[in-house]
């Protein structure tokens, strides 16, 4: 059994998941037994980060533009580290495609002019 | 000898004694042990005023505290120095305290305090009506006032420097040694010969007198611990509200800032020198003994506790005399309260001592003895607009909450003694004091000072040496570190 | 001096969005006044995911909720001045603003949105004891220097307050290669959003102490140690229960101040629960035809409902503009048992539609939430879960509000029975 606490809505229902069947009890509502599941089997995060932009605006904001594998996040974190972007970049521009093997891409959430 | 006189310690006395010197045809030098100057009890104090009823009559203190505070005005205006001549209240709140003020006044005369006068309790309630419902009377001294007490030194510092005074910062005297007709000061910077020495250490005075072979006084460091409050709260009172000494202890004061704030404190604990933390029990015994003055006093609208620590010594009156053991090496040590009212006339008192141990003095024909600096939201508006126009950094606000501009940094950055530090902007042009303590302006004054002084973020410091901020960069491309 | 039908101060989430509003309501003269280098506020320093849930149906960074706002605000007239900042306000509704490249100068406006914002509350607001080291900062000024200027504050951190910033602040450090120790809250329950606790905290093993406070801080240049202690049902520090933590960073999240010290000298009413202005159901504030809306009037949790609210103010706004004035007897929001504040704190009879905003003070489950006129239950609305980190919000249509006989509407928390 594997506790973890809901995040599906902002009551915090504390699930208890068979690691095994993926059975979720302690939630109070259907979405509950899914997210339970889903968390244990394969957790997904989004990650956002920095990388290092030339000019006056030192950082540009990136993130994945799915949620990727929780595992991989530091491998992530290390591939957007090699990173340098000049002007111009559009909001959603890819930087890094498949990041980390995974089938997620880095985007841009801001423009550099 | 490279050097006529070198003080050692560039707090509010050692720069008031180079400010002094440098009217004088004389090669003055400064060794400042920090990496800016007034780092010491001169950054962390009551920034009072004092009238000069609390030093027993005859005593250095009361001779140099009434003078110094009579010399106070005139001197802050030359050097364009904050400072507000607004009076101070000695509260009576028991039967007890009657006799304590009456005793004060007597003392007061006797020092020639000028104006000093007993009131009753609806004369005080008058001038003050947030004080406590005990209050009995008072003790009005309307010489006392309030001042910057960092801006007055570095307004002499610089002044001193203008004149052709040597400040050598982060330089530290590490050993003395005795020369024919002089002495020898080592330093991390350098050895530095001079024929007199002026030990201006503060709170290691007598660790500087040991290395010139003198033990006759000990330091015994006392710290205070503060609350400054929001502007919200600066107007709660007008005067320096002081309770009475009594067998609960020296009582602590109230007072508005000439930056407009509440100041609350201290308390007094036996410390090191270099000690500036708080502690809980100190807080909570500070903020319970204000309230007996003053009642209202809103502390949720306290922005920032600190703590200084007073360079007390072993012995009942200012130390400001020739070793008895080193010729030529003089002590102004033991500068507790009243230090800082005391401190122009400590400046006078050392050249005085310098004259009569032989030193000629010849004055500078061009000596500059005065100083300005430019705070922008005291400008009128055709003043604003032309700094603007000179220079569009004058326009962009930094510090919101004591709207402080860019410019105002970029200019105490190349002023005659550069700050080196966040804090050491904040101490000159206020940005970073006010509510939100920097907590908006304090990357942007980074950014500034690296530029200014071409370093890079990672270099400056919050204030003193190994007080860092940032550790280094994020990944910026390169391997992960 | 010059003049704007509409001047909104700030140009951050709740003015690009008032703006906004009031352009559609065809207000043509505004003008944004921001002291940043750029619109976006607070935003573009949240880097992370998790906003625009409610209002764009995905989740999208903050960089790109305040871009999609800019993008509209450029495909009008309304004007934004960056590098801007205004020091004062007057009741007749002129700003004294200065920049560096206007100067210092004088606007006249038929009418003001206030959006400033909030601030941090800092070490001195908490008095938190201990030596004046280098290494505390403010969750969002280490934010700032670590999204925006690219640098790290330190390797080994503690983080005291479980406010959201604090949470997304440890997941952040924690990717960028440092040691987050723990984090440390004083109440029995988090500041921050659940997803937060889960995401930020929990993904990397990093411990929450609640019912716990820093008791010292020591270090004699740089930080080296933080000292955590439990506290009681006070508040009040168990001696013996005394963790010591060796860290060079110690983050503050303990709370967010709305900024009126503009409003406060332009002598606005002032709420001292939620420190923002006084304001009607439209949130006009004391002063006729200022309006303020975002988290200078209250602290939210959501950018979402900053967005919402303010539209709201902007359609105010414009329809002061117009002539309209809300007209109509005062009746005012009580707080009753549980209710820590209202937005607004009164409104008007014969108001079309009230829309309340608060926040509770303790957390309850299966409880309620009353309006009372009196002793008449005017409205009453279950919720399975309420807690202080979350602002609840609740409808009260004009079929109710009719129904108002007296001058003062209670709102209370009713109590499941134990």
């Amino acid at each position: 059994m594997k506790e973890i606490i809901c995040i599906t809505c902002p009551k915090g229902c504390h699930l208890k998941v068979d690691e095994e069947s993926f059975a979720v009890t302690g939630n109070a509502c259907p979405r509950g037994a899914v997210y339970g599941a889903n968390e244990l089997r394969n957790p997904v995060r989004v990650v956002t980060s920095t990388v290092a932009a030339e000019g006056p605006q030192r950082r540009l904001p990136v993130k994945t533009d799915r949620p990727i594998p929780k595992g991989k996040m530091f491998e992530v974190m290390d591939e957007i580290a090699r990173v340098r972007v000049k002007a111009p970049v559009r909001v959603g521009d890819v930087l890094i495609a498949n990041v980390a093997g995974t089938d997620g891409n880095v985007v841009a959430t801001k423009a550099l002019d | 000898m490279n050097y006529d006189v070198l003080i050692i310690g560039c707090g509010v006395t050692g720069a008031a004694c180079a400010y002094q010197l440098a009217r004088y045809d004389l090669r003055v030098g400064v060794l400042e042990a920090s990496n800016d100057v007034a780092n010491g009890t001169t950054k962390a104090n009551s920034a009072i005023v004092h009238a000069g009823y609390d030093p027993l009559p005859g005593t250095k203190m009361a001779r140099l505290n009434v003078l110094g505070t009579a010399l106070m005005g005139p001197l802050c205006a030359r050097l364009d120095v904050p400072y507000r001549n607004n009076g101070s209240l000695v509260l009576s709140l028991t039967e007890e305290d009657d006799g304590t003020l009456k005793a004060l006044y007597e003392r007061g005369l006797a020092n020639g305090v000028p104006g000093l006068r007993l009131l009753s309790r609806e004369e005080t309630l008058a001038l003050e009506p947030n004080l406590s419902p005990e209050l009995r009377g008072a003790l009005l001294a309307p010489s006392a006032g309030i001042v910057n007490p960092w801006e007055l030194c570095y307004a002499m510092a610089e002044t001193a420097v203008r004149n052709g005074a040597e400040l050598m910062r982060s330089a530290p005297v590490t050993a003395v040694e005795r020369l024919e007709g002089g002495w020898r000061l080592r330093t991390p910077k350098g050895d530095f010969s001079t024929r007199y020495v002026l030990n201006c250490a503060g709170t290691l005075s007598d660790r500087i007198a040991a290395l010139a072979g003198d033990h006759s006084f000990r330091i015994k460091p006392a710290k205070g611990e503060y609350f400054l409050l929001d502007k919200a709260e600066g107007k709660r009172v007008e005067h320096v509200i002081f309770q009475c000494p009594s067998r609960l202890g020296k009582g602590v004061l109230v007072t508005p800032t000439v930056h407009g704030n509440l100041l609350v404190g201290p308390n007094a604990v036996p410390s090191d020198p270099e000690d500036t933390a708080n502690s809980a029990a100190g807080m909570a015994f500070v903020r319970a003994s204000a309230l007996r003055s003053v009642p209202g006093i809103n502390f949720r609208e306290n922005i920032r506790n600190f703590a200084g620590v007073r360079a007390n010594s072993d012995r009942e009156d200012f130390i400001i005399e020739e070793s008895a053991v080193a010729p030529g090496f003089f002590h102004l040590a033991g500068i507790r309260s009243p230090g800082l009212s005391a401190a122009p006339a400590i400046g006078l008192e050392a050249v005085e001592l310098l004259r009569q141990a032989g030193l000629a003095l010849k004055e500078k024909a061009d000596f500059i003895d005065s100083r300005r600096r430019v705070r922008f939201h005291e400008l009128s508006e055709q003043e604003k607009n032309r700094l603007i126009a000179e220079d569009p950094r004058w326009g962009r606000v930094i510090c919101r909450c004591e709207t402080v501009t860019e410019g105002e940094i970029a200019a105490a950055l190349h002023s005659p003694i550069p700050p080196v530090s966040v804090n050491g902007v904040k101490r000159r042009v206020g940005a970073g004091m006010g509510r939100c303590q920097g907590g908006f302006c304090g990357p942007r004054v980074q950014e500034i000072i690296a530029r200014e002084l071409g370093l890079d973020p990672t270099q400056v410091l919050m204030d003193w040496e190994g007080t860092w901020v940032l550790c280094g960069e994020t990944r910026k491309g390169d391997a992960r570190q | 001096m010059t003049n704007y039908d509409l001047v909104v101060i700030g140009g951050g989430p709740a003015g690009l969005a008032a703006a906004l509003s009031a352009w559609e309501q065809g207000v043509r003269s505004i003008l944004i006044l921001e002291r940043d280098r750029e619109p976006g506020g607070i935003l573009n320093q949240c880097i992370h995911n998790g906003f625009g849930l409610h209002r764009f149906k995905e989740e999208l960074t903050g960089p790109e909720y305040a871009g999609r706002f800019i993008e509209l605000v450029r495909q009008t007239e309304i004007e934004i001045r960056t590098d801007t900042m205004v020091l004062e306000l007057t009741r007749d509704r002129v700003l004294h603003a200065v920049s560096p490249s206007r100067g210092y100068e004088t606007i006249q406006a038929g009418a003001v949105i206030l959006a400033m914002g909030c601030r941090e509350r800092t070490r001195g607001a908490i008095s938190i004891p201990g030596a004046r080291c280098s290494g505390i900062f403010t969750a969002g000024a280490a934010q700032r220097f670590l999204n925006m200027e690219g640098y790290m504050v330190g390797r080994r951190v503690v983080i005291l307050g479980s406010g959201d910033i604090g949470l997304i602040m440890a997941r952040r450090m924690t990717l960028e290669g440092a040691k987050v120790l723990a984090c440390v809250e004083l109440m029995p329950y988090s500041g921050g959003l659940t997803r937060n606790i889960v995401q930020c905290l929990r993904d990397f093993d990093i411990p929450l102490y609640l019912s716990h406070t820093v008791t010292d801080i020591r270090g004699k240049d740089r930080l080296e140690q933080v000292v955590v202690s439990r506290v009681d049902e006070r508040r009040s520090p168990i001696p013996g229960t005394e963790m010591v933590f060796d860290c060079d960073t110690l983050l503050l999240s303990v709370g967010l101040l709305p900024e009126n010290e503009l409003s406060r000298q332009a002598g606005i009413a002032i709420d001292p629960r939620t420190n923002g202005p006084v304001v009607w159901e439209n949130r006009e504030c004391s002063i006729p035809g200022v309006f303020a809306c975002g988290n200078v009037l209250h602290v939210h949790d959501l950018v979402d409902y900053v967005s919402a609210e303010s539209e709201q103010a902007g359609l105010a706004a414009a329809a002061y503009l117009r002539g309209l004035r809300p007209a109509g007897q005062e009746i005012r929001l009580q707080n009753g048992n549980g209710v820590g504040y209202t937005v607004p704190q009164h409104f008007h009879r014969g108001a079309e539609r009230l829309e309340l905003f608060f926040r509770v003070r303790a957390v309850y489950k299966n409880a309620a939430i009353r309006i009372m006129d009196g002793e008449t239950r005017i409205a009453r609305f279950k919720r399975e879960h309420m807690a202080p980190g979350e602002m609840e919000t609740v409808q009260l249509p004009k079929v109710l509000l009719d129904r108002v006989k007296g001058d003062t509407l209670t709102v209370e928390i009713e109590e499941a029975a134990p």
